[in-house]
């Protein structure tokens, strides 16, 4: 397998902070890569990194077998980037945007294109109103439609369902596995677990620095985290109590339930002993994919202070 | 009702306060810009020059004449600078614009003077800015009762009591009238077109900035060139659009006489505009918001009023306000327009103002490239 996004070592700082700090990673042709972290992470200037946007301090690498520093114009012309913020004219309707978008890019059949990439949004009669009319959900299809139009090899996505109700999220990402089925490779930033979960692998950023890879499962399994369910009348109440319990790295409610997570068994074992009695009932449960990036997320602003 | 509340308006009050003092760039300008203009202004524009650039055609030489000539020179008004030595010649230095005044001392003269026969000279003004030439002009009365007082003896200085010793014959050449419309209207349409055509073009970089375009149109494979051409051209046509207007009423309402030269000013329209919507689109690329541009475009407006001899004669600035003067491109254009209109300049006499308007192009243009962001950083 060749790798589509292959960097070493990205660093960039703006002014006094160091956003992104040696920040590798690979991802293979057709795959799709979930790029999460928190917010103020580095994730956005990453992407604006692999698109040739930014020009990172230091750091090596390609994109599309195209060398960052070197070719961003070439990898531009390859590559679908859709940005955080919506960023098409608002001032022009949507045939007009990827009209834009399809001259800018010389596509031969324009008009074809546009008509066919209206008919998949399913926005042909509305194709002369205003960008800056849609609604939150419409403008995103839009801007994906965009990125798309000039079938690029690689899509980078930047937290593209912020705001966008559920459906939407679904046909958006039954989008993205049909392109990826063809070859496309995409990278995805996101704060959505379900989201995350579907992506081939996941890549986690904070605070600058890559901190956890692989596929969801792998993840899991990594942590070493021990999660404990509990159950009962009002055990949600507990959190704050059980947080401040020694082994205890994580206490959160799950509607009437409680999750309780540490990295060390037996002193967790021991922080929950005082609560094993009625009406509160105890079971081990595997770690979910949140709470592991919760816990790798305070991990990393130890190390980050 | 609420009422009102002074805590209400306090909050308002700091809310603001705080958010000028985070656009420290900004407000910084809106303090200094006027300070640089006022000193730049006040002791640049001068309404009544002295020190004209004058060439002479002298055809006799005679004690007379050099009298004549150093009076000239010690009125202050006229720097004899060039010397002609047939009418043609003389009457090229006027038509460029080398020269405010061209002096003829006919070859009769002395012979004249002698004779009590209607002796006379010559001065010729170029007087397309009525304002520059006037006072030199009101100057030259006093000439023949003084300029021969210490040659006349004699039997000839009895003469020059009685009635002056010669005439001065003025002719106020390309606008005779001294029609102010004549040389305002032409002028108006350097100053319209810049005014306009660089505040569009100032926002338009600005603007995708703003909105957040920017970061869209930077992910596609499109090149600086490529953007300045395709926003710069469709304001070229509202540019010649406006020109064209212009000079139409300049033409019908105003009656300004148009000699010729539209060769020449065809040419300096096109880069008139080519080089202010390119000034544009440089401040645009060195703007942070909308505001700073409008800022920079207004610092560059303001000479190109008081400095380019639109509003004051050009040559009652002194050197270092010429020399800044030079530097803009309405002062070119003001030449090249006046030039066409009023005198009827060929593109021999008015290539080294096209020349600057194209050097002024090709330096914006560059300077504009090597300042245009294809990132983000």
């Amino acid at each position: 397998m060749t790798l589509a996004i292959d960097v070493h070592g990205l660093n960039k700082s703006f002014g006094d902070k160091h956003v992104v700090q040696d920040v590798s990673i690979q991802v293979e042709h057709g795959r799709i890569c979930g790029f999460l972290g928190p917010n103020g992470s580095g994730k956005t200037t990453t992407l604006r990194m692999l698109c040739g946007l930014l020009t990172p301090d230091s750091g090596a690498g390609t994109c599309l077998d195209l060398d960052i520093i070197g070719q961003a114009n070439a990898i531009k012309r390859q590559t679908g980037y859709m940005t955080q913020k919506f960023s098409l004219y608002e001032d022009l309707t949507l045939e007009e945007n990827l009209m834009f978008s399809a001259r800018v890019h010389e596509l031969d059949h324009r008009k074809d294109r546009v008509i066919h990439a209206l008919k998949r949004l399913g926005l042909v009669e509305r194709r002369g109103q205003l960008a800056g009319t849609l609604s939150g959900g419409w403008k995103q299809r839009l801007a994906h439609a965009t990125a798309t139009l000039h079938e690029p090899k690689l899509l980078l996505l930047d937290e593209p369902t912020a705001g966008v109700d559920p459906k939407a999220r679904r046909t958006f990402w039954d989008e993205i596995h049909a392109l990826s089925a063809e070859g496309l490779t995409v990278l995805v930033s996101t704060h959505y677990m379900d989201e995350a979960e579907r992506c081939h692998e996941i890549a986690y950023i904070a605070y600058g620095r890559l901190i956890a890879r692989g596929t969801a499962d792998q993840v899991v399994a990594r942590s070493n985290l021990v999660t404990f369910n509990g159950e009962g009348p009002g055990i949600d109440r507990l959190s704050g109590e059980l947080a401040a319990r020694p082994g205890v790295e994580m206490a959160a409610p799950f509607g009437a339930a409680l999750h309780v997570s540490g990295s060390d068994r037996a002193a967790l074992e021991a922080a929950i002993a005082p609560y094993r009695r009625e009406p509160f009932r105890w079971t081990e449960v595997d770690p979910t994919l949140e709470d592991v990036f919760i816990q790798l997320m305070e991990g990393a602003e130890d190390n980050f202070r | 009702m609420n009422g009102f509340s002074a805590t209400r308006v306090w909050a308002v009050l700091i809310k603001e306060f705080k958010q000028l003092t985070r656009d420290r760039l900004t407000y910084a300008m809106i303090l200094a810009l006027p300070v640089i203009q006022l000193l730049l202004f006040g002791y640049a524009i001068n309404s009544e020059p002295r020190h004209l650039p004058t060439a002479v055609l002298v055809q006799e030489d005679s004690v007379f004449a050099r009298s004549i000539l150093t009076s000239l020179k010690n009125s202050a008004y006229f720097d004899l600078v060039a010397q002609a030595h047939t009418p043609t010649e003389l009457d090229a230095m006027i038509r460029r614009g080398d020269v405010q005044f061209a002096i003829t001392i006919p070859g009769d003269f002395t012979r004249r003077v002698a004779r009590g026969d209607k002796a006379q000279i010559l001065v010729e003004a170029d007087a397309t800015d009525p304002s520059a030439t006037g006072s030199a002009v009101a100057a030259l009365s006093a000439l023949p009762s003084q300029a021969l007082a210490a040659d006349l003896k004699g039997a000839l200085a009895a003469k020059g009591r009685s009635q002056p010793a010669f005439e001065v014959v003025v002719h106020r050449r390309y606008n005779p009238e001294a029609v102010t419309a004549y040389n305002i209207v032409p002028g108006l349409l350097g100053v319209i077109l810049s005014m306009t055509l660089v505040m569009m073009t100032s926002l338009s970089v600005t603007r995708e900035t703003e909105r957040g375009t920017m970061e869209s149109l930077l992910a596609t494979p499109v090149e600086p060139i490529e953007v300045m051409i395709g926003k710069l051209a469709p304001y070229v046509l509202v540019g010649v659009a406006q020109a064209v207007i212009i000079l139409a009423i300049a033409k019908l309402l105003f009656h300004v006489p148009m000699m010729g030269g539209w060769i020449g000013l065809t040419l300096g329209v096109t880069l008139f505009i080519v080089g202010s919507l390119a000034l544009g689109f440089l401040i645009s690329t060195a703007a942070r918001s909308q505001l700073q541009a409008m800022q920079m475009s207004f610092f560059y407006i303001m000479p190109s009023l008081l400095l380019s001899g639109f509003m004051f004669p050009f040559r009652g600035m002194p050197a270092w306000a010429q020399a800044i003067g030079q530097m803009i491109p309405v002062t070119h254009f003001l030449r090249v327009v006046r030039g066409a209109l009023l005198k009827g300049q060929s593109l021999s006499d008015m290539w080294r103002e096209l020349l600057a308007l194209l050097a002024f192009v090709c330096v914006v243009t560059a300077l504009a490239m090597a300042r245009y962001r294809r990132t983000l950083d």
